[in-house]
């Protein structure tokens, strides 16, 4: 098991990582996902064993190895760039890490052949990496640093170099191989839906940060504060008056009434000011004639974007403006229209202005 | 900076404080001193000489004349060869950038016998015109220019060559597409573009041409350029205005490189594109016009050097009078493999470029390595004093050495190495760090830093990923910047003249 245990780094004044403790269960995909400058590469690399905390430690399988170099921790890593030594041919690349720690090629030659096949590249090892496809040169990668059995493999957004498509069915199939092995992977991006797709375990970062850690369920539903409803997916913020009675309701601007959950542990004062977070999904425009109820907030609407299977509408409410998923299709810009929320939406309060 | 970084630094450090550093500081030293004490004095004299400031003026004008020349001929040869499609292009593109490679005394040499009074050259005109005597002498400025523009015209012509692939043909396209003839392109977008091609192929024509020693030296005749005149004062014995000479010499070249540095930052167009040079245009009616022309201008250009290769295959006392060398045969070649006497100075100079190229191999691996891959205090100083040998003219680095390593005084870090056989190939060592120190860092800045991390997390030692990966990868580098060096040290010609004993020649 790998433990991260109030891990530190600073560059000089700025703090890149700060105070972050995680766990990766064994046989659990966990994904650091956050923006550029998060601290999410910082910390892959603290602990492969690249970059020195400046506090705090790194446990591997009750061990402390933060003080050991990245040759001694042995964890597999997949690069961006994938790092392939340009002047080893495929089976030399994928044997490296056997031939380091003294095995004898022989020895090393049915394990190269088993890996180049678990990644569906058998009879590539005399290849020379150049002439491999942008994704072929992942999956030789990939081999590489499965060859030694690595106890934990770390990926730097591995994905990025790919176009689209390929992306898309390279992800499948690297959690399906992932799961297979029973292999502990730590996952670096900055991509939602990927970290979404691809891991058991999302480790929300922001600034240095951790914001929240969960399934990505529980991130997307249950956001422990504004950043992560606004990272995952798309969130409309109103300002919002608790009801005096207790917290199950919130008073919209407008006069609206809707039913509320607290999102965060901090206790909030019955009648303070709050925000309310909903997300397009749990709203949807009401056909005109329909009949009103204390929920319907009124507004004018903005535009409509046609998106296929549904569509989008932006409607303004007093000084915000709500992106809504459905309503009808003849609503025309400068309409005066009604939102309403879904039955069952989930719909969340922050305290204070938190928009 | 932490302890390995310390390890890697210290000795690279300190070779270069002692070996570059070190011995300039002592030639400065000199010029402000008169037994013992400080003087202006050497520098009054230098001042109020009329001879001294006279080499000084013959210095900046024959190297400004210099790129003038070199330009007039690297220039239209780079449009040449990156604009046009001809047979044999790629051949003959590549011969034009030759001269570069020889030695400098070897091109002087060369023109002796091409254009000197009994050259092939001279001797044609002679006999055509039914001149009683040669029609020229090849001495004075006129010989120094024609031999600088012969070789430093490959400066610009690979620099503008370079530029012309780089430049963003949507740059001419839009020129040309907003009504403006061929002429108004050139002149108003591709020209000002290459500004910082030109720019750079100039200054660095210059400072070559400052720094030049065989061409004066071989042709000044009475004319003196500040080279040359150390090499009088040397032999004069005048220690104080040596260094002077050097000092002016040395802040000359340095200006000239930072008036350089500061025009390559100034100047700039990468482009906002990532657009291709324009394809080379066709000229498929005029190709053999083209590619005759072409042919001709580089045998011209060579003619110098072809002309060393012939006269090595002609007995000695055998060519007097004839226009074409009478007798071919390989007697020279074999009087100097069979000779002692001649043989010796051959081994001589093998080995010391030899040793010289080594020592550069090893601290420039380590040099390199630091100044890529780590991040310390007086990391820009190192860098500086990395390139110093390369901005400081060979004679002033030949003088800084003859009196740094001249007495024995260990605790000083001197000691008498004049007259030892160690003095040429450190005088090498020293001439070529910034060029293979360069290569290699170049192939540093290429080597992608994560593929030395991929070998660590695959559990590969230090030493391991050095030798399986790092080593291998930089070797082409390596290697280039270190044939190159040993080329220069077995042409080094200055340093041997100036550093010349009996028994090292």
């Amino acid at each position: 098991m790998l433990r991260l245990d109030a891990l530190s780094r600073r560059f000089g004044d700025t703090v890149a990582v700060s105070e972050l403790s995680l766990e990766a269960e064994p046989g659990q995909i966990l994904s650091l996902l956050g923006p550029s400058g998060c601290g999410k590469t910082t910390t892959l690399r603290m602990v492969a064993g690249f970059e020195t905390p400046s506090s705090g430690r790194v446990w591997l399988d009750g061990r402390d190895v933060t003080r050991l170099g990245a040759q001694q921790r042995g964890m597999g890593m997949v690069f961006q760039n994938y790092a392939l030594f340009p002047h080893l041919d495929v089976w030399e690349n994928v044997a490296f890490g056997l031939l380091a720690r003294g095995e004898a090629r022989r020895d090393a030659a049915p394990r190269v052949e088993r890996v180049l096949e678990l990644v569906e590249l058998p009879g590539y090892g005399k290849r020379r990496v150049q002439e491999l496809s942008g994704g072929q040169q992942q999956r030789v990668a990939l081999a590489r640093a499965l060859a030694p059995e690595p106890p934990v493999l770390l990926l730097d957004e591995p994905l990025s170099n790919l176009d689209a498509a390929l992306r898309e069915r390279t992800r499948t199939e690297l959690r399906a191989l992932l799961k297979r092995l029973g292999m502990t992977a730590i996952f670096v991006t900055h991509d939602q839906e990927e970290a979404f797709a691809l891991s058991d375990r999302v480790a929300l970062l922001h600034q240095g940060h951790l914001q929240q850690v969960g399934t990505p369920e529980a991130l997307y539903t249950a956001p422990a504060n504004p950043f992560v409803a606004s990272f995952l997916g798309r969130a409309n913020f109103l300002l919002a008056t608790l009801d005096p009675a207790g917290s199950s309701h919130a008073r919209l601007a407008g006069g609206a009434v809707w039913p509320v959950r607290t999102a965060t542990d901090a206790p909030m004062q019955p009648g303070s000011a709050a925000t309310v977070m909903v997300r397009p999904e749990a709203l949807r425009l009401l056909p005109p004639g329909s009949e009103l109820a204390p929920a319907d907030l009124q507004g004018c609407l903005v535009d409509r974007r046609f998106a296929g299977a549904m569509s989008f509408y932006r409607v303004q409410v007093g000084d915000r403006e709500l992106l809504v998923q459905g309503g009808p299709a003849d609503a025309a810009p400068g309409d005066a229209v009604w939102v309403r929320p879904r039955e069952g939406a989930v719909i969340l309060v922050f305290p204070g202005d938190a928009s | 900076m932490n302890r390995r970084t310390l390890v890697l630094a210290a000795p690279v450090v300190l070779v270069l404080l002692w070996l570059v550093l070190y011995p300039n500081l002592f030639v400065l030293g000199d010029s402000f001193s008169e037994g013992g004490r400080f003087s202006l004095q050497h520098y009054r004299r230098f001042w109020t000489s009329r001879s001294e400031i006279g080499a000084l003026w013959a210095s900046v004008w024959i190297s400004a004349a210099s790129v003038v020349l070199s330009a007039l001929l690297g220039v239209p040869l780079a449009f040449l060869f990156a604009r046009y499609q001809f047979p044999g292009r790629r051949l003959l593109g590549a011969l034009a950038a030759m001269p570069v490679l020889l030695p400098p005394l070897v091109g002087t040499i060369s023109f002796l016998f091409l254009y000197g009074e009994s050259g092939f050259f001279t001797r044609g005109v002679q006999l055509l015109l039914g001149l009683e005597s040669p029609p020229w002498r090849l001495a004075g400025p006129g010989a120094i220019l024609l031999v600088h523009a012969y070789t430093m015209y490959v400066y610009f012509y690979l620099f503008v060559a370079a530029g012309l692939s780089r430049l963003d043909a949507g740059y001419a396209e839009a020129a040309t597409a907003l009504g403006a003839g061929r002429w108004l392109t050139l002149r108003r977008i591709t020209l000002p573009m290459l500004a910082p091609a030109l720019g750079g192929a100039a200054l660095l024509v210059f400072m070559t041409s400052m720094a030049s020693f065989s061409a004066p030296y071989v042709f000044g005749g009475g004319f003196r350029v500040l080279s040359t005149q150390i090499y009088a004062s040397k032999l004069n014995g005048e220690g104080g205005l040596v260094a002077v000479e050097a000092v002016v010499l040395a802040v000359a070249s340095l200006l000239f490189l930072i008036l350089l540095q500061r025009y390559e930052g100034a100047r700039s167009y990468t482009g906002a594109s990532k657009g291709l040079g324009p394809a080379p245009r066709s000229a498929v009616s005029r190709g053999w016009m083209l590619a005759l022309g072409a042919g001709a201008a580089i045998a011209f250009l060579l003619l110098p050097h072809l002309t060393v290769l012939l006269v090595s295959f002609v007995p000695e006392g055998s060519w007097t009078t004839e226009f074409f060398p009478p007798v071919y045969s390989l007697e020279s070649y074999r009087s100097l493999v069979s000779s002692p006497d001649r043989l010796v100075p051959v081994l001589n100079s093998l080995r010391m470029a030899t040793v010289a190229t080594l020592a550069n191999i090893v601290f420039a691996f380590a040099a390199g390595y630091l100044l890529a891959r780590r991040r310390f205090w007086g990391r820009g100083a190192v860098n500086a004093l990395v390139v110093l040998p390369w901005a400081l003219p060979g004679t002033v680095l030949a003088i800084a050495l003859a009196s740094t390593f001249a007495v024995h005084q260990p605790w000083a870090g001197q000691f008498v190495l004049i007259g030892s056989f160690a003095i040429l190939p450190l005088a090498y060592f020293i001439r070529n760090i910034p060029l293979v120190t360069r290569a290699v860092l170049a192939s540093f800045q290429q080597l992608d830093p994560a593929v030395e991390e991929a070998a660590a997390s695959l559990g590969a030692s230090r030493v391991n990923t050095l030798w399986r990966v790092v080593l291998p990868l930089v070797l082409p580098g390596l290697a280039a910047g270190a044939l190159l060096a040993f080329v220069t040290a077995l042409g080094e010609f200055v340093a041997s003249i100036l550093l010349y004993t009996h028994r090292t020649r």
